[in-house]
């Protein structure tokens, strides 16, 4: 394990922190933890540490074990380092209509990974998700907040190379 | 044969509908107009009570009277949150609403804020939403800006503040308690009623919570009155409905039907579904989300009494679980002759044991049952006592949990083993068939019935 960095908010995220915060009565900023965490996720390399969750559990002033019991709930907070970009492949019966496994394989295949790796370069990590929601452009992935849809091989390949070149981490917000 | 009427969707295709000048050219916010300068709050209530609308989320329970419900002696502030955390597996309607008219639904969560005396409401948006929810914050940045939102709206004493919340990944959150257990910041676990959200729901006080769908209903209904809106549809099923379509068809999308319309015809009008791809047959449907029993083609079409199956609350329903299923959400799923029922229900069973949130016994550990054991029956390791046994583990699920999320568990293995009980039954008989993940592609399943018919 590495030696812990100091975990702090660029002042940006800071202050984006507390205009969240200020959304909800007084006395009930716990209410703010589930933005909060998703922001500490893209500040902090796509995951949730644990000396972030602290972090987080001090800005909020709670306890700790408050923001563990809720990171380990929720399906989009990784509790693991996860590769620059996160492939989200919906297998759903609807997306599982029109190709779903197919996708799965393809990219598994292709990634040379299985689903819950990450890439030898650290690149791309697969993860297989529920219902998103985008059953009538099936298949389909999520990288980040875009959708992918519609999805064929050759638009796979092409979604691979760009996400390669582009070398950015993925995020939600 | 004419596209029924849009109210909400009217004006999707206009360039730049997303921005508030555009949609106020388009007459946006004139319930507003109406509700806040014209109309008592308790007015505003009896139109949608008048209007007979149903919520939109799945349930169909009358929105006027769960707005009667909302505890207005209490001395605690009053909230409206709006349920945007559509993940019910076939429902794609909401995220198309809100990316496409994010107006109509700050329209619709200012005029039900007024009705409903809340100062502060909340638009509760699922985690993998994010881009949707980046839409309505720009639209709600755009409403405060215009005088829309914030203090002494539109020049009225009403005043309002309306936020964005996001989620995290969590179907159990489009549950209203789970919701705003996880809006206060904890984990989505459904809360044991009473007392109901209307009384105890936000922070302990009286809440409301909509559907998306429901409270952009409530901008036409303020807008034509109460009474027209119920003229529109069939019977207790009034106004119009937001149906997404998906699966084996030509056309998949949503599409706003008016009550009433055959299925039979949205399924094979070119105006909607377009008929199922690939010049295949109609196998079987689910008609209102994954959670709705399962049909098989005739009786999706038609009743059990040989009546034309209609897009209503109370056709879909017509002939109970023997022979019916819901409206739900409007998630409507077709399958072609080549869908394996087993593959189809072992992926919806695995989709309930990874959302169950895990306080129940009879759901946390019955769906990860019902997973294993449709599992073994699809890879051909199964035994001909699984699928009795399925349905005695539904049967045990079904009715014995806090929530619904149990009852949406049970539901689609009872009706597929009910309607498609020899397809199992194929699945023990035939391991070998059945151990390609595609084996009904090349030869479809065909029914002994059948077969003898045809001969």
């Amino acid at each position: 394990m590495a030696v812990t960095k100091h975990i702090k908010f660029s002042e940006e995220a800071l202050a984006q922190a507390h205009k969240i915060i200020k959304r909800y009565p007084e006395g009930k900023h716990k209410s703010a933890l589930l933005p909060l965490l998703h922001l500490a996720q893209a500040e902090f390399e796509g995951w949730l540490s644990p000396e972030t969750m602290d972090y987080v559990a001090s800005i909020l002033n709670i306890q700790p074990i408050e923001v563990y019991e809720v990171a380990s709930f929720y399906s989009m907070y990784n509790l693991k380092p996860v590769g620059k970009c996160l492939l989200e492949v919906c297998r759903t019966s609807p997306c599982w209509l029109r190709g779903a496994e197919d996708l799965v394989d393809y990219l598994e295949k292709k990634l040379n990974i299985k689903v819950g790796e990450t890439t030898a370069d650290g690149m791309f990590t697969l993860k297989t998700v529920e219902c998103l929601g985008s059953c009538g452009t099936a298949p389909m992935l999520q990288c980040g907040e875009t959708f992918h849809e519609d999805l064929t091989f050759e638009k796979t390949d092409e979604l691979i190379v760009k996400l390669r070149a582009e070398n950015k981490r993925s995020r939600y917000c | 044969m004419t596209m029924g009427r849009q109210l909400l969707l009217e004006h999707l295709h206009v360039p730049g509908i997303q921005s508030l000048e555009v949609y106020r050219q388009k007459g946006g916010y004139a319930s507003v107009e109406k509700a806040l300068k014209t109309m008592a709050p308790d007015a505003v209530m009896e139109e949608v009570k008048k209007s007979g609308l149903r919520g939109r989320g799945g349930a169909g329970f009358p929105t006027g009277m769960k707005w009667s419900f909302l505890d207005r002696k209490s001395e605690k502030p009053r909230y409206l949150v709006c349920n945007a955390d559509e993940s019910e597996p076939g429902t794609f309607k909401d995220r198309y609403l809100m990316e496409k008219l994010p107006h109509l639904l700050i329209e619709g969560m200012i005029t039900s804020s007024f009705a409903l005396g809340a100062k502060t409401s909340y638009i509760y948006i699922r985690g993998e939403y994010f881009y949707v929810h980046k839409i309505l914050e720009k639209a709600i940045d755009e409403a405060y800006a215009a005088g829309l939102l914030g203090k002494n709206i539109l020049g009225t004493d009403y005043s309002l503040d309306l936020y964005m919340h996001i989620g995290a990944g969590a179907y159990i959150c489009g549950e209203e308690t789970a919701l705003l257990e996880s809006l206060e910041g904890k984990r989505g676990n459904p809360r044991i009623k009473p007392p109901f959200p209307a009384i105890s729901g936000l922070y302990a006080s009286p809440t409301v919570v909509n559907n998306v769908e429901t409270i952009a209903a409530v901008v036409p209904i303020i807008n034509m009155g109460g009474e027209e809106y119920a003229k529109i549809g069939i019977g207790r099923s009034t106004g119009t409905k937001l149906i997404s379509a998906g699966g084996h068809i030509n056309k998949p999308g949503v599409f706003e039907i008016e009550m009433g319309l055959p299925v039979e015809e949205f399924i094979y009008s070119e105006q909607y579904c377009g008929g199922i791809w690939k010049g295949r047959k109609l196998k079987a449907c689910v008609p209102g989300g994954s959670s709705v029993p399962i049909l098989p083609a005739e009786l999706i079409l038609k009743t059990a009494k040989g009546e034309p199956r209609l897009m209503s609350y109370e056709s879909l329903s017509d002939g109970g679980f023997v022979s019916g299923s819901m409206l739900g959400s409007g998630g409507f799923i077709v399958y072609d002759e080549t869908s394996c029922i087993v593959r189809n229900l072992w992926n919806f069973s695995r989709f309930y044991h990874h959302e169950s949130c895990g306080q129940c016994s009879p759901c946390r550990e019955g769906t990860g049952w019902m997973e294993k054991v449709l599992h073994r029956l699809e890879n051909g390791h199964g035994k001909m006592s699984d699928i009795d046994l399925l349905v005695d583990i539904a049967k045990k699920i079904e009715g014995n949990t806090i929530c619904p999320l149990g009852d949406a568990a049970a539901w689609p293995v009872a009706s597929s083993i009910r309607h498609f009980r020899e397809e199992f039954e194929y699945h023990v008989k035939y391991p070998n068939k059945v151990k390609d993940p595609k084996h009904f592609h090349h030869e479809p399943f065909v029914s002994a019935a059948k077969t003898e018919a045809v001969v």
